[in-house]
């Protein structure tokens, strides 16, 4: 009898531990919680990436901050969960994790089967690296060619799309793993590696000799990039929303991690707003007023997440481009605080 | 006395003539060598098959994998010589293998966790009687003082609280001297590590009791999430298989339906979809608003598994069981649940337990599939570590996977050979 | 002795919950309202949930166009096909390397397995090690180990050919590139005489068998044997004026053209090789302890009677083994087909890793996906094991 009482009490600690009851309400789990638990890629350099310690960091990793920032005025309470692309939704819907920042595509079908878009953080496109060697300039030349790529993902679904536009020969070695298909493409089983370009461009890092290859000026397919939400939870939702619109309006008006403070007595309304000083924007949310000023302070305005974690100082390299904000001319556009 | 020995007749030999040495062709190496290898002429070009197989073989995997590899330095000195194994790569990843993304400062608690583990297991696979004989309980003693030692640098290292240290000195420490005094230790602490361990490690690992800071499950990894996974597997797979066993003998018709639709259709599927399933449908299948943790699905997906192949271990425990077992505790007056208690499963579990150390390796292999669903066990991380930017050398993948086989095959052969030795020992008591 | 008799008759028909009987059927009952109540249960859950999430059970999408193309599909596929195609691509590719992987798996573990009983040492100890390290090591690892060791140290096809060459045998990182044989109108009728030979030499066996049974007569049926499979289809081969070729595969600008050649890629040899090293060694272990499980008296009885070694082997000992090894083998086999389920990690298009892997995703239909996935190992369980209950039957001891 002995055993069998023993038997019951592991399965009561057990399951207690294990099982949550979720409510509807997503920001009351993460305050019983103590911290937002955000479902991230498996390594993706740039976007989210953990070092020899299982530190976490890039640019998605960011935007799981600022929430954690905006909720609890701590950067720091944050759980990263590694997702492969197949796994992502059902983390999502399951309730195991409150967001999903994980450099998912913006899709129709998606949006309407498994969650919703509050935003998006990074503005890309699918495109295609080959080796140097090769002497390809352009992806129509393509022809015969053996391509790898992940699956589950729409990029499997463009590259088909865009092969059988051109009427163009090609296999596709499709792998359940990011790194899986790098190696195998570094390995040489493929001629081409396509994904979204600031994944090839993360991707390449990891190349056994990154300068023997060429990224192709073919760009496919749009690809807005950006943290996904259960449906059914709109404060939720508009959490996640102000958090990505908190950083892109700070950078808007010249609010940095390092002139915060300072700003911080500015006369201008709309900073004094942002910043908390004035109105009760905050409270609108359910979050603490000054959210956007801890936002900023600990994790940076927009731009300096970008320089920080893919710019043109990191092993990535990428530019603005298409994420520049609308007024140097990309379409990084906010809504204001008002 | 006197000449006894002597005979008359001169062409009688009266004492045995002294035994010729055999042959040189059959003694010593050449005669081990004729009979071993060159006894006829096809075992002679087996032979040179064999010998041709190995010098071409051996000497490039030794060359590889110890004499030009590189065994100290970082990422630099295995990039200057990527045709050798690089084993400075586990040198400088394996608190990342061994803990995963688990909380720097509480690693001290897995380390606890291990030092436990191996410690008992140790002591339980030492047989009693042996235990009392000289080398054995020297090799023993010395063994145990060994991990023991690691595992406490670790956690000193790890910067576990002195309160901690000093307790879990105490409880492994005593509870190898309370086993080793006691007639039936090994079993004792064997039910114990069965029983009470996988409750240590769920505490120890996910926290949230006695001060312990809780962990979300989503940072244990590498070898440690390995262990927890196959442990759960076997602790939880012992009583589902024990009743499925029973229900699949049964004289009810219904329980023996149930049970063996049961166990037939977890057997034949494979573990993969299993897990898939676990990881899609079970999320679906829970009430509305109940979270299941992932890791908590993939450890329902392997219970169940093993389950199913440990009611067939179990099963075959209860048909070697001879039917006047059954009808003497039946004229005893004895219930089912007692006959089956008392006099039965002792012998029947008895009898399967390198069986059931079989499924184990079986399982324990298994836990790799998890990283099919994304979670972070030894294979996965190792696998993490190898495409690291700063990493990306040929001989770093190479290197990861051997290190993985070899750990892995470590403890599978271990298992094996002790499976093998309780075989033999339980073959000796029915040879009379 | 009459009075010992119980003084208490047993009551008939009457109602006791002391009765086993009873209770039997009561415990029987509430096991079937438990797994009732637990599958409705179940049901009920999902449904809620799926209405929850907007999900809607069906199999409509099997008719849906796929859009995604598949690295090796033995029937006709493209990007146009639909998810019910490609449901049969996979399966077909689960059962080919299913297949080939048992052959080969038998052949290595009975030529291992008997050389762990070889007198040999060195041949004993080589069985040995290639037994305790294979089986001890997880298969996923084996099979990544494969894929990076059959890949990464093989040329590409570019650095070994030139764009147009004729590929007769060619390895490279797209793998292996055979020609591919190409029947004729006449083909077929050779094929169906060789089947016929097959058959004509089972009939001609069998009535030699009953015959010397009957009247103790030998007839030698190797000659007849030989040129019923072998001569008379080649015969028929010349005949109709050699209806096969064999077409070699053409180098491309990147990669051998599409649609010429046989190419075997190289997913597959890794998945195979990982397999049938891995199931070869547990093969091995069951093929030895079959062999040791036959007595040495059998030998020597059959020495005895008069039998010579030949005989000896194929009448008293290989049955008499066969009977032990065929069940644990037959699992192998099972074992087998279920493991080429990890072909998931390397991107062999197996039955999981497209439709249950990529379609799944793509059409988020969990529900439907796992339970044809399931359906499918379970049927090719079922049908193994009711082969092995067959032989079993068949090959049974019979007792007194």
């Amino acid at each position: 009898m002995n055993l069998l009482k023993i038997a019951a009490y592991t399965t009561a600690i057990v399951s207690a531990s294990f099982v949550a009851t979720s409510y509807a309400a997503t920001l009351d789990d993460v305050k019983a919680n103590g911290a937002v638990t955000c479902g991230v890629s498996q390594g993706l350099p740039g976007f989210s990436n953990p070092d020899d310690q299982g530190n976490w960091s890039g640019l998605d990793v960011d935007t799981c901050r600022a929430v954690a920032a905006a909720v609890f005025g701590d950067a720091t309470k944050a759980n990263f969960k590694p997702l492969s692309a197949k796994t992502r939704f059902t983390a999502l819907t399951s309730g195991e994790i409150d967001m999903l920042p994980r450099n998912t595509t913006e899709t129709l079908s998606r949006d309407a089967q498994h969650g919703n878009f509050p935003g998006v953080n990074y503005y890309d496109g699918q495109g295609f690296m080959v080796r140097k060697d090769l002497g390809v300039s352009s992806a129509k030349e393509l022809g015969g060619a053996a391509v790898c790529t992940n699956t589950g993902t729409t990029t499997e679904l463009n590259v088909a799309d865009y092969f059988r536009s051109l009427g163009l020969e090609y296999t596709v070695v499709a792998f359940e793993k990011a790194d899986e298909v790098v190696a195998a493409y570094d390995a040489g089983r493929c001629d081409v590696y396509t994904t979204d370009q600031s994944g090839i461009a993360a991707q390449r890092t990891k190349l056994a000799d990154p300068s023997a290859h060429v990224i192709l000026p073919e760009i496919i397919s749009k690809e807005p990039l950006g943290p996904m939400v259960r449906h059914g939870d709109d404060q939720w939702f508009d959490i996640v929303k102000w958090s990505l619109n908190c950083m892109v309006d700070a950078e808007e008006l010249g609010i940095s991690s390092a002139n915060i403070d300072e700003m911080k007595g500015s006369d201008n309304p709309g900073i004094q707003r942002i910043l908390g000083e004035s109105g009760d924007l905050g409270q609108l949310l359910g979050l603490p007023n000054e959210f956007c000023y801890s936002i900023v302070k600990q994790v940076g305005n927009y731009g300096e997440s970008f320089d920080r974690n893919v710019g043109p100082d990191t092993p990535l390299g990428l530019s603005r481009g298409l994420n520049a904000l609308w007024k140097d001319g990309g379409i990084m556009y906010a809504a204001p605080f008002r | 006395m006197g000449d006894n020995n002597r005979t008359n007749y001169g062409i009688v030999n009266a004492k045995p003539i002294a035994d010729r040495d055999a042959p040189i062709s059959t003694t010593g190496f050449i005669g081990w060598l004729r009979e071993n290898l060159f006894s006829s002429v096809g075992n002679s070009i087996l032979t040179i098959i064999g010998l041709l197989f190995i010098a071409y073989t051996v000497p490039s995997i030794l060359n590889w994998t110890l004499f030009d590899a590189v065994w100290s330095g970082g990422a630099d000195a295995c990039r200057e010589n990527p045709h050798a194994a690089c084993w400075t790569f586990a040198g400088s990843w394996w608190e990342f293998f061994l803990y995963g993304f688990y909380d720097r400062t509480q690693r001290w608690r897995i380390d606890l966790v291990l030092w436990v583990l191996y410690v008992g297991v140790a002591f339980v696979v030492v047989d009693d009687d042996v235990r009392k004989t000289r080398p054995t309980s020297t090799i023993l003693g010395f063994f145990i003082a060994i991990v023991s030692m690691v595992f406490m640098s670790l956690m000193i290292q790890h910067g576990a609280p002195v309160m901690w240290t000093m307790a879990a000195t105490l409880i492994t420490v005593g509870l190898v001297i309370w086993a080793w005094g006691l007639p039936n230790g090994r079993s004792r602490l064997g039910l114990l590590l069965l029983f009470a361990y996988p409750v240590l490690v769920f505490f120890m690992l996910g926290g949230g009791v006695l001060g312990l800071s809780k962990i979300a499950t989503s940072d244990w990894g590498g070898f440690s999430l390995t262990l927890v996974i196959a442990i759960t597997g076997i602790v939880a797979s012992l009583p589902i298989g024990i009743l499925l066993a029973l229900g699949r003998r049964s004289d009810m018709p219904v329980l023996r339906l149930v049970s063996t639709l049961f166990i037939e259709f977890w057997r034949g599927v494979p573990l993969i979809t299993v897990l898939f399933m676990a990881n899609f449908m079970l999320p679906l299948f829970a009430p509305e608003g109940a979270n299941i943790d992932q890791l908590l699905r993939a450890l329902i997906g392997v219970a169940l598994f093993s389950s199913a192949y440990m009611a067939e271990v179990v099963r075959g425990g209860l048909q070697a069981i001879s039917k006047g077992q059954y009808e003497g505790a039946m004229s005893l007056g004895l219930s089912y649940w007692k006959m089956m208690g008392l006099i039965v499963m002792p012998q029947a579990l008895k009898i399967v337990i390198p069986g059931i150390v079989n499924t184990f390796i079986g399982l324990f292999k298994d836990t790799t599939l998890v990283l099919i669903i994304g979670l972070l066990d030894f294979l996965s991380s190792v696998q993490t570590a190898s495409t690291n930017p700063d990493w990306s050398i040929r001989s770093v993948p190479y290197s990861g996977y051997i290190f993985v086989a070899f750990i892995f095959w470590l403890h599978c052969y271990g298992m094996a050979r002790y499976s093998q030795h309780l075989e033999d020992k339980l073959n000796t008591g029915h040879k009379r | 002795m009459a009075e010992v008799q119980s003084n208490v008759p047993p009551k008939k028909g009457g109602f006791s919950l002391s009765d086993t009987k009873t209770r039997g059927l009561i415990y029987q009952a509430l096991t079937i309202a438990m797994v009732v109540y637990g599958i409705w249960w179940i049901i009920d859950n999902a449904a809620n949930n799926m209405a929850a999430q907007n999900i809607k059970f069906g199999f409509g999408f099997l008719t849906t166009q796929s859009g995604f193309g598949i690295i090796q599909s033995l029937i006709d596929y493209n990007e146009s096909s639909s998810y019910g195609r490609v449901f049969f691509v996979g399966l077909l590719n689960t059962l080919i390397v299913a297949l080939i992987g048992c052959i080969l798996t038998t052949i290595i573990g009975f030529i291992v397995g008997v050389g762990r009983l070889s007198k040999n040492w060195l041949i004993n100890k080589i069985s040995t090690i290639y037994v305790e390290t294979l089986r001890n090591i997880p298969l996923l690892l084996q099979i990544f180990f494969w894929y990076n060791a059959v890949l990464k140290p093989l040329p590409g096809p570019r650095d070994v050919h030139d764009k147009g060459d004729q590929l007769w045998f060619s390895l490279s990182n797209n793998g292996l590139m055979i020609p591919k044989p190409i029947p004729e109108g006449g083909f077929w009728i050779v094929f169906t005489i060789f089947v016929l030979g097959i058959i004509g030499a089972i009939v001609i066996k069998k009535w030699a068998f009953n015959r010397q049974m009957a009247t103790g007569q030998q007839f030698k049926t190797i000659w007849t044997t030989l040129g019923l499979i072998i001569v008379l289809p080649l015969l028929a081969f010349v005949v109709m004026g050699s209806p096969l070729h064999f077409q070699p595969g053409e180098m491309g600008t990147f990669r051998p053209n599409a649609g010429f050649g046989l190419n075997v890629i190289p997913e597959f040899i890794a998945l195979l090789l990982a397999l049938v090293a891995y199931t070869s060694a547990f093969v091995a272990e069951i093929v030895r302890a079959g062999i040791q499980s036959v007595s040495h008296g059998q030998t020597e009885a059959s020495y005895a009677l008069g039998l010579r070694p030949g005989p000896t082997l194929k009448l008293i000992i290989i049955p008499q083994a066969m009977r032990v090894i065929v069940p644990p083998l037959t699992s192998q086999y099972l074992n087998l087909t279920k493991n080429s389920s990890l072909a998931v990690a390397i991107a062999y298009p197996d039955l999981v890793a497209v439709f249950t892997g990529t379609v799944l995703n793509q059409t988020g239909k969990a529900v439907e996906i796992i339970m044809m996935t399931m359906l499918v190992y379970l049927s090719i369980s079922l049908v193994t094991s009711t082969f092995m209950n067959w032989y079993n039957d068949r090959v049974k001891l019979v007792e007194r």
